[in-house]
């Protein structure tokens, strides 16, 4: 498999998915139950990225300049900074340590 | 309602439109260069902005290859069509307000569904409001976020060594910013940091990418069981 192949497989899953929705007859995820596992999946997912992105080198787990500029990210957040504003500190953040230390 | 109050109800729907493509389109500029730094070229970046088109499933489809490369392109594809289940929920919402006319229209309003163009027509008074306020922030994204995807892959592109400006570290931020707004309600939070736990303790055990889709069962169940309600403010 080559990037190319992951991004056009990739690309027709999420394309057809958005197709579902105007396209097939609704029913089933207008129920509660499927709605509401949808959208939690999308928690889900994110959570984990952040988690594998923040801690993960290949299969072992680093503690490293990731850490602090992910938690300055999230006080970033919290007090409502735009969202380039916040990406571009946390990559400072980590250049900064990984340049000093 | 007075023939006044309509004209500014379309205008107020044009200005939201607008107003968030502007906002959103800055997105694409972190996008393009985390996707170059994940190992993708600029014309693989490119595509992904225009015909995937949904902002999440790009960013995680370059996170999980940057992590495993291609040996993790199936999880990279799970991840990416994963996380564009919900576009199905919004389609299903958007399907009366476009309205039913011939497939090249439902083609066309299928790409643009995205969490924003769904917000900016939900959060309109009337259907006509709606419909104007889903095309133009559909639109207006769109050509936005394709002109910076560019831009940023370009930025990418000539900055070379990304670890040393801490691109690693701008796309778990990036991650934060499109996780933060779901995150007002406690069963999403519990969700959240249950499956950010899962995938941290499945990386030493699993291949690349995995970990990131073993944390989506977490969903299914706290999802299915509707877990973590009960403490919930009303309202």
């Amino acid at each position: 498999m080559t990037v190319w192949h992951v991004i056009l497989i990739a690309t027709a899953a999420t394309l057809a998915l958005k197709l579902a929705g105007h396209l097939v007859p609704a029913s089933f995820l207008e129920r509660e139950r499927p709605a509401r596992i949808a959208d939690l999946l999308t928690v889900a997912l994110l959570a984990a990225l952040i988690a594998v992105q923040t801690l993960a080198v290949g299969r072992t787990l680093v503690v490293d300049a990731r850490v602090p500029a992910l938690v300055v990210a999230a006080a970033l957040y919290a007090v409502r900074t735009p969202f380039i504003v916040v990406v571009a500190v946390a990559a400072a953040v980590a250049a900064g340590i990984r340049l000093f230390a | 309602m007075p023939e006044s109050d309509v004209d500014a109800s379309i205008r107020g729907a044009r200005r939201d439109g607008i107003a968030v493509g502007l906002a959103t389109a800055a997105y694409g500029i972190s996008f393009g260069a985390l996707s170059v730094a994940s190992g993708l070229d600029v014309w693989q970046t490119c595509f992904l902005s225009l015909v995937m088109f949904t902002g999440g499933s790009q960013f995680a489809l370059v996170g999980v290859i940057g992590a495993g490369g291609v040996a993790a392109g199936g999880s990279a594809i799970a991840a990416a069509a994963l996380l564009g289940v919900r576009n199905v929920v919004y389609g299903m919402r958007m399907r009366p307000v476009v309205g039913e006319h011939g497939l090249a229209h439902r083609v066309a309003a299928a790409w643009l569904t995205i969490d924003e163009s769904t917000a900016v027509a939900l959060a309109q008074a009337t259907d006509r409001a709606a419909r104007v306020g889903f095309w133009v922030t559909g639109i207006a994204i769109f050509l936005g976020w394709n002109l910076t995807t560019l831009l940023g892959a370009l930025i990418g592109d000539a900055l070379g060594d990304t670890r040393a400006y801490g691109l690693d570290a701008a796309a778990a931020a990036a991650f934060l910013g499109l996780l933060w707004p779901r995150l007002k309600r406690v069963q999403a939070g519990a969700t959240a940091v249950l499956a950010a736990v899962v995938a941290t303790v499945a990386t030493p055990v699993l291949t690349p990418g995995l970990p990131v889709l073993v944390a989506a069962v977490v969903a299914l169940v706290v999802g299915w069981l509707d877990l973590f309600r009960r403490r919930e403010a009303v309202g």
